[in-house]
């Protein structure tokens, strides 16, 4: 169980790690909250990220790699989970245009994990919580187990 | 009918790389990643040029996962709206001058894309082309993969269904 000091500890930790990551450097991706298999990312608007120059609308591009980063972080969080993971495969169903200026948050949940495999879903929102801008599914690979789990992938 | 005779080849080529260039190089996020396209006729390969930046795991060090995924999305739109505006270009409907000043024509819009990480990306450029399987008036099926060394040996592949932009024109 973590208390909010280790969960403070674990957050700094997230954000050092995420900030190894060029890419996400460059996104200026930040970690909002992670733990017990789940991570909140944030992705600031900028204009260079912009896919639709008519629009103004954010491209679907940077939303996937928000959502990778996201379901990625998620699976370290979770507690069975040892090392770092890399992605399998991901889907993604773009809902609506993100509102253009506005920041996009993805929160992830690692909602099963086997001896080889981390199954994810997540969500992009923007500043408009309860209409989603889009959502993901996605498998992980799992390096090492820490612990006890479910025998073959699914 | 009478015959016509063929353009010279710097105005096809003119003509034609005139309308790519000011397709991809208009959309902001195709130049964060430097995503550029070579042209073979009408066939177009996605370049990604490799910068630092695109780096996911500086362990690896590999491309990040997202920035492929990225890279085959750029690169299915800009050939699914190529294909739909050659025969404009070709014609001379289109207005190459208004495209040029940044009057893009609107481009499809993803509804899903679904993304098979085969292995990682190499600290180097990757290619990538995009197949349009089906293209109807409203929605359009693309498959695209992208490689390094050896195209045989793809990176990412990808299926993605998008949306046409309205033919309201």
């Amino acid at each position: 169980m973590s208390t909010d000091a280790t969960a403070g500890v674990d957050l700094a930790l997230s954000n050092e790690l995420i900030l190894r990551l060029p890419q996400a450097r460059a996104l200026g991706l930040e970690i909002v909250s992670t733990g017990d298999g789940r991570a909140e990312i944030h992705m600031p608007f900028a204009a260079q990220l912009v896919g639709d120059p008519e629009t103004g609308v954010i491209h679907g591009g940077a939303v996937s790699t928000l959502m990778d980063t996201c379901g990625g972080a998620a699976v370290m969080a979770h507690p069975l989970v040892a090392g770092h993971t890399a992605t399998i495969s991901l889907r993604i169903d773009y809902l609506r245009a993100a509102t253009p200026g506005q920041g996009i948050t993805a929160r992830a949940e690692c909602h099963h994990v086997t001896r080889s495999v981390a199954f994810v879903r997540a969500v992009a929102l923007d500043e408009d919580a309860a209409r989603p801008v889009a959502m993901a599914t996605g498998t992980f690979t799992v390096p090492q187990l820490r612990g006890e789990a479910p025998e073959g992938a699914a | 009918m009478s015959h016509r005779k063929p353009e010279p080849v710097q105005v096809v080529k003119q003509r034609r790389d005139t309308a790519l260039r000011a397709l991809a190089g208009g959309v902001p996020y195709v130049n964060f990643l430097g995503i550029t396209f070579d042209r073979r006729g009408d066939e177009l390969t996605g370049v990604l040029n490799f910068d630092e930046k695109l780096i996911g795991n500086p362990d690896l060090p590999a491309l990040h996962g997202g920035v492929t995924a990225a890279f085959l999305e750029v690169t299915s739109i800009i050939t699914l709206s190529w294909m739909s505006l050659w025969d404009e270009v070709e014609s001379g409907r289109l207005d190459l001058a208004s495209l040029e000043q940044g009057r893009l024509p609107r481009l499809p819009k993803t509804i899903d894309f679904a993304i098979d990480y085969l292995r990682p990306g190499l600290p180097r450029d990757a290619y990538a082309r995009a197949r349009v399987t089906r293209s109807g008036r409203r929605y359009a099926s693309v498959h695209a993969e992208a490689w390094q060394d050896n195209r045989d040996k793809p990176v990412v592949q990808a299926v993605g269904h998008f949306l046409m932009p309205w033919d309201d024109r």
